[in-house]
């Protein structure tokens, strides 16, 4: 017989092998189901790793896919970090994609361009965030309803803009209208869509990691998650505390929003973003909420979805597996957390 | 002998390199009270844990009525009679007391038998004095309260034996005699009870035999309590004397905390009406008073935790103008919450964070918003030397300290910056003898030093040795004052009650 034992300590090794063991309990498991939709299992997943690792264009295209993501996932590991429930990334990334297309609309020089997208793009996602946080802070509304609604709310009033003010009166389509030449995002490697949002992306997480680990205010947003009564005691202001860290996190999910306009669509449409800020909350529960681990879980899930698609093409098992991974992840890794507070012995030899 | 009710043999458990039990044994005949002592960290509460299931002991047996049983959870235990009340209470607290009581008993075809469980709890209530009103809501009771539900409930599931770990750290020193009448009928009725505490006296009064634990194995045993003094006791505990510190006589200075007036609202406790009391330099004064009559709010409002309706306070000279933590701590105020888990601590961080904690924006652990991570740790690293807290190092979590050691580095998180005031609610509650004793030095080492120190407590024993003046709290006003020399037990005991109203001493 087995039970679980609460543990005092967690071994360092943890932080990696969790991940892992809970990726690998993810792909045995879903196995299973191509399996059942009539695929070789070793094929269907050699054609996933191939066609989105395989070669120097398939990464640049998991790299792609995976910007947008490492930003929603650093929005989310710090917001979760403070205990800020922050399930708005989606309606951030979108507010985000929303004021750049505005931006980058305008004629002006093209780094001007680029940078004010950014700005303005992180800024309207802050913004967003700012609404539940604050909800939360003076009326103690509960955050992860107030950032989850937030996003139907966000969704359609984009709907509205792009059915409205913005259609395209030549094509009629509900597309808003491109941004200018000037202010796409360079493209880094010739004949790929290597985008320069992509390298600020990589830079993200380790400025992240810095501002959780070595400043005071990432002192104080893990202080106040752990613990918001010691913390008030020890003279950390509490409500400011997540105010900040609420506007940290959407300013981070509004640039995945930019990183797609600006360099991947270079227009807003319904559907810029297949549920990036969703993906995110796996991507910062996978990273155990450290910007650092960000990276790599962001791209497992990219190579995912760009793999999940060319399996599709190849075996004929429907491209939904990837969601499917991407939730039995999250659960894989919420089991494997688990261990990191109890620890399984085995008992009853002796009876 | 008949066989005993309970017999631990050669109970061993580790933690990593821990052995928190080494080859105890221990036994509880029935009607016994069995007390278990040792100093912070000896291993009793983990040794209670085996008994109870929650650990897998490493090594050793468990015998109940003679016969070996294997406990693997709190459901073993409950069957083979065992009940345990722990330090932090496990209860419901939207449901009621009865609902509290009935959660997890099957009743008739499914059913929640109410009736039959409100005249168990009648019937347990007549025999020990243990009554409670059935249909109040847990939130509702006070802790003495809830821990007499915690003791219904262990015996509604028919405990034989009783385990207490620290019954008696939560309690006033009123509600203590109550305990006591209820586990002596208890044991009169055959029930064998466990009894943890650090507080020698309430020791040698209620247990009938002793172990002591040192270092996780068993330093000895005392036959007779009643007839074995504290300092004996203690010895076995701490493998050496305990010599109580003396108050030198000293004349204090101007005052260094003064509230003029104060009066509070909007507080789950007891509000302050009017309450004016100052500190000198070189003073210790004492609040006491029946838990419950505005201490909290005192000490809330002194910590700066919650701003006052009226009144003012100084400090040093200078008018506080706006009760935040940070404002009093830059006036030179050191401030000890009375609950070190969740006021003090962050307990699932490192010890250095919680230590620093306070003062992390001040250029003594960063600059400019960025931290400085080696000062932190040479900090935390000194601290524990000079205060000798037990524990692996600076980055262990902050959870796995002892009580003792939580409390020496909240000591020292505050008394390195040198206060001038200090104020401290309940110093030395959970704490074994020669940790007690260590902070009772420091106190006074401070009071030497010339700084003025408020000391919120309800053991008079303690204040008395302490205090210069002894103020008194009564429905969240300040009773009276008394100094030293005119205090004593029965004085203190009175005006506690509201009676005997004394002016002003000084
Ligand atoms: N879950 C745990 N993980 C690791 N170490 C532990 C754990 N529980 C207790 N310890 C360690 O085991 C030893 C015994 O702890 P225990 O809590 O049993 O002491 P205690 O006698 O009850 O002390 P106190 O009087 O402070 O309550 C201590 O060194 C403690 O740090
Ligand atoms: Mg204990």
């Amino acid at each position: 017989m087995f039970r679980l034992e609460a543990r005092s300590t967690t071994p360092a090794w943890f932080n990696l092998a969790l991940p892992l063991i809970a990726i690998a309990a993810t792909l045995i498991l879903c196995s299973g189901l191509i399996a059942v939709a009539g695929a070789g299992v070793i094929e269907a997943y050699g054609v996933m790793l191939s066609a989105s690792l395989g070669d120097s264009y398939a990464i640049t295209e998991t790299l792609v896919r995976a910007a947008p993501m490492i930003f929603t996932g650093l929005a989310v590991a710090v917001a979760f970090r403070a205990k800020f429930w922050n399930i708005g990334a989606e309606g951030q990334l979108l507010a985000g994609a929303v004021a750049s297309c505005f931006v980058g609309a305008i004629p002006m020089p093209g780094y001007l361009a680029m940078l004010l997208m950014a700005l303005v793009g992180a800024a309207a996602g802050a913004l967003v965030a700012l609404v539940p946080a604050t909800l939360r802070v003076k009326f103690k509304v509960d955050d992860v309803v107030s950032s989850l609604l937030l996003n139907s709310v966000i969704y359609y009033a984009l709907m509205a803009l792009i059915e409205g003010p913005w259609k395209d009166t030549f094509s009629g389509y509900p597309i808003s209208p491109p941004i200018e030449d000037s202010a796409n995002f360079p493209v880094l490697i010739e004949g790929t869509r290597m985008h320069l949002g992509v390298v600020v992306a990589l830079i993200a997480a380790p400025l992240c990691w810095f501002l959780i680990a070595r400043t005071t205010l990432g002192f104080r947003i893990r202080v106040t998650g752990e613990n918001p009564e010691a913390a008030r005691y020890g003279g950390i202001n509490v409500q400011r505390v997540l105010i900040s860290t609420a506007l940290l996190s959407g300013a981070l999910a509004g640039l995945a929003g930019v990183g797609e306009v600006g360099g991947v669509h270079f227009q807003v449409m319904s559907d810029i973003s297949p549920g990036y800020g969703y993906s995110g909350i796996v991507v910062a529960m996978l990273a155990r909420l450290n910007p650092l681990g960000v990276v790599p879980a962001a791209i497992f899930l990219a190579a995912v979805m760009t793999g999940a698609e060319a399996m599709s093409r190849a075996t004929g098992v429907p491209a939904f597996l990837s969601d499917v991974i991407q939730g039995t992840a999250l659960l894989a890794m919420l089991v494997a957390l688990l261990f990191t507070a109890y620890r399984i012995r085995r008992v009853g030899a002796q009876t | 002998m008949s066989a005993p009710l309970i017999e631990m043999r050669g109970i061993t458990k580790s933690f990593g390199a821990v052995k928190a039990n080494e080859a105890v044994d221990l036994s509880v005949a029935p009607g016994e009270i069995l007390g278990l002592l040792g100093e912070n960290g000896a291993g009793k509460t983990t040794l209670m844990n085996v008994l109870f299931g929650a650990y897998a002991p490493d090594a050793g047996d468990i015998l109940v009525e003679g016969r070996p049983v294997a406990i693997h959870n709190s459901a073993d235990a409950l069957a083979a009679g065992i009940g345990m009340v722990h330090q932090h209470f496990h209860l419901a607290p939207r449901l009621t007391v009865l609902e509290n009581l009935l959660i997890g008993i099957p009743g008739k075809s499914g059913r929640i038998d109410r009736a039959g469980g409100l005249a168990r709890l009648q019937e347990i209530g007549r025999q020990h004095g243990l009554s409670l009103e059935p249909n109040l809501p847990v939130s509702a009771l006070s802790v003495g309260e809830q821990q007499r539900l915690e003791i219904i409930k262990a015996l509604f599931r028919g405990a034989k034996l009783l385990i207490l770990d620290e019954p008696t750290a939560v309690l006033a020193p009123s509600e203590v005699d109550g305990l006591f009448a209820a586990l002596r009928s208890m044991a009169a009725q055959g029930l064998g009870i466990i009894f943890i505490s650090h507080k020698l006296n309430e020791v040698r009064a209620l247990t009938h035999r002793c172990v002591v634990l040192r270092h996780g194995k068993v330093a000895g045993r005392v036959d007779h309590p009643a007839s074995t003094t504290s300092a004996e006791m203690a010895k076995l505990m701490c493998g050496h004397e305990i010599v109580p510190p003396t108050r030198e006589a000293s004349t204090p200075g101007a005052a260094v905390l003064t509230l003029d007036g104060i009066s509070t609202s909007g507080h789950a406790g007891t509000p302050l009406r009017d309450v004016s009391l100052f500190v000198r330099a070189g003073e210790i004064l004492g609040i006491a008073g029946v838990s419950g009559n505005g201490q909290r709010a005192l000490a809330d409002v002194i910590s700066g935790m919650l701003p006052p309706k009226a009144g003012t306070m100084t400090i040093a000279g200078k008018t506080v103008a706006q009760f935040s933590p940070r404002e009093l701590q830059a006036l030179g105020l050191g401030r000890i919450p009375e609950d070190r888990m969740t006021t003090g601590l962050v307990t699932n961080l490192p010890l250095a964070d919680s230590m620093v904690l306070p003062r992390i924006g001040t250029e003594a652990f960063s600059r400019k918003g960025l931290l400085n991570p080696a000062a932190i740790r040479a900090f935390a690293e000194e601290q524990i030397k000079a205060y000798d807290i037990r524990c692996p190092g600076p980055m262990v979590r902050a959870g796995a300290l002892s009580g003792g050691n939580l409390q020496k580095a909240l000591l020292a998180r505050e008394l390195a910056f040198d206060p001038k005031v200090l104020i401290v609610s309940q110093p030395t509650r959970g704490l074994d003898i020669g940790a007690a004793r260590f902070i009772h030095e420091k106190f006074l080492a401070m009071r030497a030093r010339g700084r003025g120190i408020i000391v919120i407590g309800e053991d008079l024993e303690e204040l008395l040795m302490l205090c210069d003046r002894i103020a008194v709290m009564y429905e969240g006003r300040i009773a009276g004052t008394l100094s030293s020399a005119d205090a004593t037990v029965a004085r203190l005991g009175l005006m506690m009650t509201g009676a005997g109203h004394t002016e002003e001493a000084a």
